[in-house]
């Protein structure tokens, strides 16, 4: 569904991808563990066209993507929760919801949608009508989620979901994004530093170093696997 | 009392036309984080389209209101493909440097129109026809208010309610609230941020375009430069406001019109920019964000 062939980014004259190569198919939750700084999430910006490639093709359903802007990426059906979760935050939950659905006009089952959305996050519905800005992180991170899937994306890119949220809600949210891809079959590219979570929740994942990508291999292989065990999950 | 009434009415003649202006300041600033210095020269040739518009249309005979509805049109659509096109041309290829680059741009932008309607009008004052005609109905009250200045106030008020009900519920509306909050995010969700920003800069300079057309033909002169003053006193009205704030922008550019009004009404007329002035002083000592103005709070 998604093939990154030899991806070389920069940020500026800082080459933050040094060519990597990571396949995602239809239906799977992809995972890509590193350390800080090892270019994880400008993978994702890759992918969705704020940090367009330098050099190597990005294909979707088969069609090349790179050199389209965001907002047509966007379009073909990839959403993105962004690192930081991004709300807008003088928008209220609902406006934030909207914005997600912004290039849809079946305003039926945009209606639905957010009735779906609601049943996976009450908390959201009972603050409907308040500022974004003015939710908790985990509050937050539930909107970023859900404001991605008002786009009805095949496929949801993520950008460290659990980060700075407390123990209860990280369990949740890796819930949930098991829960989406079940449910929806939305194909999942998470992108975490909570490697043990990510792995347990994934199929496949990849690890990343400085720029490269060093393995591969199912999750469960990567789990037990002595190297990642010692480098990412502490053990 | 009918003399506070007088300075009342002024001041509010010159806050709406200070009004119309900001609001292209602050919708600009509010998206791209820049103050576009070029915004006054738009105000001045809206003003000159619509002098030129009517001059064709009484040479041809239209009648009075024929000829403002369709001056004004003119003035609006010219000025908005002129401000269109500043931001292709002057800032759109700065996107991405540092902000100076940009404002340096947006100066010389004004300086290059300035000069280019001087060149291709006249360094004099040019006569503005009376597009308004005066209304029966205010005869009584002629002392203290001309139906110009009547127009002034509904056109206006109309333009707020109209660019309110733009940005509060229409689609577009709501893709420039997200886009002056998080551009980048923005883009995720799929809307076309270059869009957003052409659009900011059409609207901004039709309501310019649209105080141009009012005030000359209130006073009844225009030259080059008008946009220059005009430009300054509508960027302190919306900084005093809050810039980035559209009902800032309002209430900054009512607050200063009476100001002016009121102060050189009672104290001294040779001091009216000085008070303006020191007025915003004393404002942004006591809130550097402005009126309205949100401080920005670092994000974490």
């Amino acid at each position: 569904m998604l093939e990154l062939r030899n991806v070389k980014s920069y940020y500026g004259n800082i080459q933050a991808l040094k060519g990597i190569d990571i396949r995602v198919s239809e239906g799977e939750i992809i995972t890509l563990i590193g350390a800080n700084g090892a270019g994880k999430s400008t993978t994702l910006m890759s992918v969705c066209g704020v940090v367009p490639p330098r050099s190597g093709e990005i294909l979707f359903m088969g069609e090349p993507i790179h050199g389209m802007s965001p907002n047509q990426i966007v379009s073909l059906g990839i959403s993105q929760v962004p690192e930081g979760r991004r709300i807008f935050p003088y928008l209220t939950v609902m406006e934030n919801l909207d914005m997600g659905a912004f290039l849809r006009n079946d305003r039926v089952s945009i209606r639905e949608d957010i009735d779906y959305i609601f049943e996976l996050f009450p908390i959201l519905a009972e603050r409907r009508n308040q500022a974004g800005g003015t939710l908790s992180g985990g509050e937050q991170q539930m909107l970023a989620i859900s404001r991605a899937l008002m786009a009805r994306p095949r496929l949801l890119l993520m950008d460290e979901p659990s980060l700075g949220l407390a123990p209860l809600v990280v369990k949740r949210i890796f819930e949930i994004i098991r829960k989406i891809n079940e449910e929806n079959n939305t194909t999942i590219f998470l992108v975490e530093q909570n490697a043990n979570q990510a792995l347990k929740v994934a199929h496949r994942g990849y690890v990343m170093e400085t720029g490269r990508v060093t393995m591969s291999d199912t999750a469960d292989n990567l789990l037990t696997n002595e190297g990642i065990r010692k480098a990412y999950l502490g053990m | 009392m009918e003399y506070f009434l007088e300075l009342f009415l002024g001041g509010l003649t010159r806050g709406s036309i200070y009004a119309l202006i900001a609001l292209g300041y602050t919708m600009v600033y509010g998206i791209i984080e820049l103050i576009n210095f070029a915004h006054g020269e738009i105000y001045m040739i809206g003003a000159f389209t619509a002098l030129i518009v009517s001059g064709v249309l009484t040479l041809l005979g239209w009648n009075a209101l024929a000829i403002i509805v369709i001056a004004s049109i003119v003035a609006v659509i010219y000025s908005a493909a002129y401000g269109y096109t500043i931001e292709k041309i002057a800032y759109k290829p700065l996107r991405n440097a540092p902000r100076l680059s940009a404002l340096i741009s947006a100066i010389g932008m004004s300086l290059f129109l300035q000069n280019y309607v001087l060149l291709a009008q006249t360094s004099d004052f040019l006569p503005f026809p009376e597009l308004i005609p005066e209304f029966g109905f205010l005869e009584p009250y002629s002392n203290f208010i001309r139906s110009s200045e009547l127009v002034i106030f509904a056109v206006t008020a109309a333009v707020m309610l109209g660019l309110t009900f733009l940005i509060k519920f229409t689609r577009i509306g709501k893709a420039m609230r997200a886009t002056a909050q998080d551009k980048m995010m923005a883009s995720l969700v799929g809307i076309d941020v270059n869009r957003v920003i052409s659009v900011t800069f059409i609207v901004g300079s039709a309501t310019a375009a649209i105080g141009g057309v009012l005030i000359a033909s209130h006073i009844g002169q225009l030259n080059y430069y008008i946009g220059f003053i005009a430009g300054i006193k509508a960027f302190v009205a919306a900084v005093l406001g809050g810039i980035g704030s559209i009902p800032g922008a309002v209430l900054g550019s009512l607050v200063l019109g009476w100001t002016e009004s009121f102060f050189t009404g009672y104290v001294s007329s040779d001091y009216e920019d000085v008070f303006a002035f020191l007025f915003l002083v004393l404002i942004l000592i006591f809130r550097p964000a402005g009126i309205l103005g949100r401080s920005e709070t670092e994000k974490v």
